[in-house]
């Protein structure tokens, strides 16, 4: 089986647009990577397009409408917040099995403001607030707090996240924000659901990222192995049976699980990796991913954030790009928007934020219900 | 409709003629996970017609807590969203009731008994009733004296 890689990867700045489209957003996106490799529509062999917001609507072929109708076979795929890093994975996973040599991935979406989760749902009256709350801050609070009855973590703890990647934003123009947060501003932020304050939300953006991918043979063939990134590692889960399963998800066993074959897969181990773009949809959530994707021991995670060695310049930098927290989280984008983070620091193209010497480096996405999707990327030149 | 019996809120929630309110667990006879709601085949291990009804304990153990200020409009906030390992299995969600809502009043693991209560008044639009449970904490002061 081929090695495949990413030839052409970008993003667009997240924000609001409420004056544009879903395919639209798309198409943008798709057109940035195309440019990224100096190929064009007319090369793409297959499209793999990742949205939630219209899972129904056809926006891959819409989007082929607004830029290149070649009548190419188009997969739309929506799988939660991994929606965009299962979209790519499909379009790996069709030049592994040697169908292709050449797919683009796009993942897109947009969102309105407020409160994610909860609602009604079912027969009779509303459960919100009857039978506890199912909104997105609070599953993760509790998710957050199972970390904190193990090991005594602390809201300063899950704070400092916070601080640390508003920080990390500051760097990244492509972030919705580039604002510094100090402690005491995160921890003082508005709580919406104890530990979670507004500051460790993330936020509810538009967006759409894109990526080329190719075979080994192809990037040859273009001559496009100077900024290739090649991919090491390919894996998706869904959530183990769990005794809690019920009324509380699971968001670790998968990424465990991911982790596990993704580190087998590449054959290297958490030591390699240089830099982690991770799920960190709220504050709570990262530190336990720290220990799901083993950058530390379990229990350790605390003390990870206090030490700074997952702050850009320490052992481990996560989330440079500012994360969920502060560049967004346009749910479908998201998982291909930290391809285009990672294979930048691999490049060596990420200006201020650059990690120096990157060689590996990883990407987590979770989606609920629940799917986890990791990729590990090597600098190839 | 006033005089109605109320409506169970879940249906694992049960309102026996007879008898007191209680939850009801669905129990897999091979591998003994627990689920809430009826079903036919077991999750944990795959079984098919190995589940069986079981009524769950009125008493627990919190598990974990958040306390919830935002929630969608027309929600009464803060309150306590907790999530309850019953003792002798099963694990369920709902409020705390009973405790004022900040963290140094909470404690991980505090004994817990479920409370069958009207659901805060809310009704369907049929202008039904219906009970709800919840937790509160068992007083420590009932246990020891
Ligand atoms: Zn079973």
């Amino acid at each position: 089986m081929s090695d495949v890689y990413v030839v052409g990867v970008d993003m667009i700045k997240f924000g609001r647009f409420p004056e544009r489209t879903v395919p639209d957003l798309g198409a943008e996106a798709a057109l940035m990577a195309l440019d990224d490799c100096g190929l064009t529509i007319q090369d793409m062999e297959a499209l793999y397009c990742g949205n939630l917001g219209q899972a129904s609507g056809m926006v891959g072929q819409r989007l082929l409408q607004q830029i290149g109708q070649t009548g190419m076979p188009v997969v739309n795929c929506a799988n939660a917040c991994a929606t965009g890093a299962t979209a790519f994975r499909e379009a790996w996973t069709s030049i592994k099995a040697g169908l292709y040599d050449l797919t683009l991935a796009v993942g897109v979406e947009q969102m309105g403001k407020g409160l994610l989760g909860g609602g009604g749902g079912g027969s009779g009256i509303p459960k919100e607030g009857l039978l506890g709350s199912g909104t997105m801050p609070a599953v993760f609070a509790e998710a957050g707090q199972e970390h904190a009855r193990q090991y005594g973590t602390t809201f300063e703890q899950f704070a400092k996240v916070s601080v640390k990647n508003h920080h990390h934003s500051t760097m990244n123009p492509k972030a919705m924000y580039q604002i510094e947060t100090p402690l005491d501003t995160v921890m003082n932020s508005e709580m919406i659901s104890y530990p979670n304050t507004k500051l460790m939300c993330s936020v509810n953006v538009d967006g759409s990222a894109a990526a080329v991918l190719a075979s080994e043979k192809k990037v040859k063939e273009l001559g496009l192995m100077s900024r290739a990134v090649k991919v090491r590692a390919s894996v998706l889960t869904s959530d183990p049976w769990q005794e809690r399963d019920l009324v509380m998800p699971d968001v670790n066993s998968c990424t465990r699980n991911a982790a596990a074959a993704a580190y087998e897969m590449a054959g290297i181990g958490p030591e390699d990796i240089d830099l982690v773009e991770l799920h960190d949809c709220f504050a709570t959530a990262e530190i336990l991913h720290y220990e799901n994707l083993g950058l530390c021991g379990d229990g350790e995670a605390g003390r990870m954030i206090d030490d700074g060695e997952v702050a850009l310049g320490g052992r481990i930098p996560v989330n440079v790009s500012g994360g969920l927290l502060s560049k967004g989280h346009p749910l479908g984008a998201t998982g291909i928007a930290n391809i285009y983070e990672v294979s930048t620091h691999l490049r060596g193209e990420a200006g201020g934020r650059q990690v120096e010497g990157a060689r590996f480096g990883m990407t987590h996405v979770i989606g609920l219900g629940s799917a986890c999707g990791i990729h590990i990327l090597e600098k190839v030149a | 409709m006033s005089d109605a019996k109320p409506l169970p809120v879940v249906d694992y929630l049960k309102l026996p003629d007879d008898g007191d309110p209680y939850l009801e667990g669905q129990k897999c006879s091979n591998c003994d996970a627990i689920y809430l709601g009826e079903r036919t085949v077991c999750s944990k291990c795959g079984a098919r017609d190995t589940i069986e009804a079981v009524k769950l304990s009125n008493q627990g153990k919190l598990y974990v807590y958040s306390i919830v200020y935002r929630s969608f409009p027309g929600i009464e906030v803060p309150y306590i969203s907790a999530i309850v390992d019953l003792d002798g299995g099963g694990t369920v969600k709902g409020n705390l009731i009973n405790v004022d809502p900040a963290p140094e009043n909470i404690e991980f693991d505090m004994p817990v008994e479920v409370v069958y209560r009207d659901a805060l008044g809310r009704k369907d639009k049929d202008g039904n009733s219906y009970l709800s449970y919840f937790f509160q904490p068992i007083s420590s002061k009932l246990g020891t004296s």
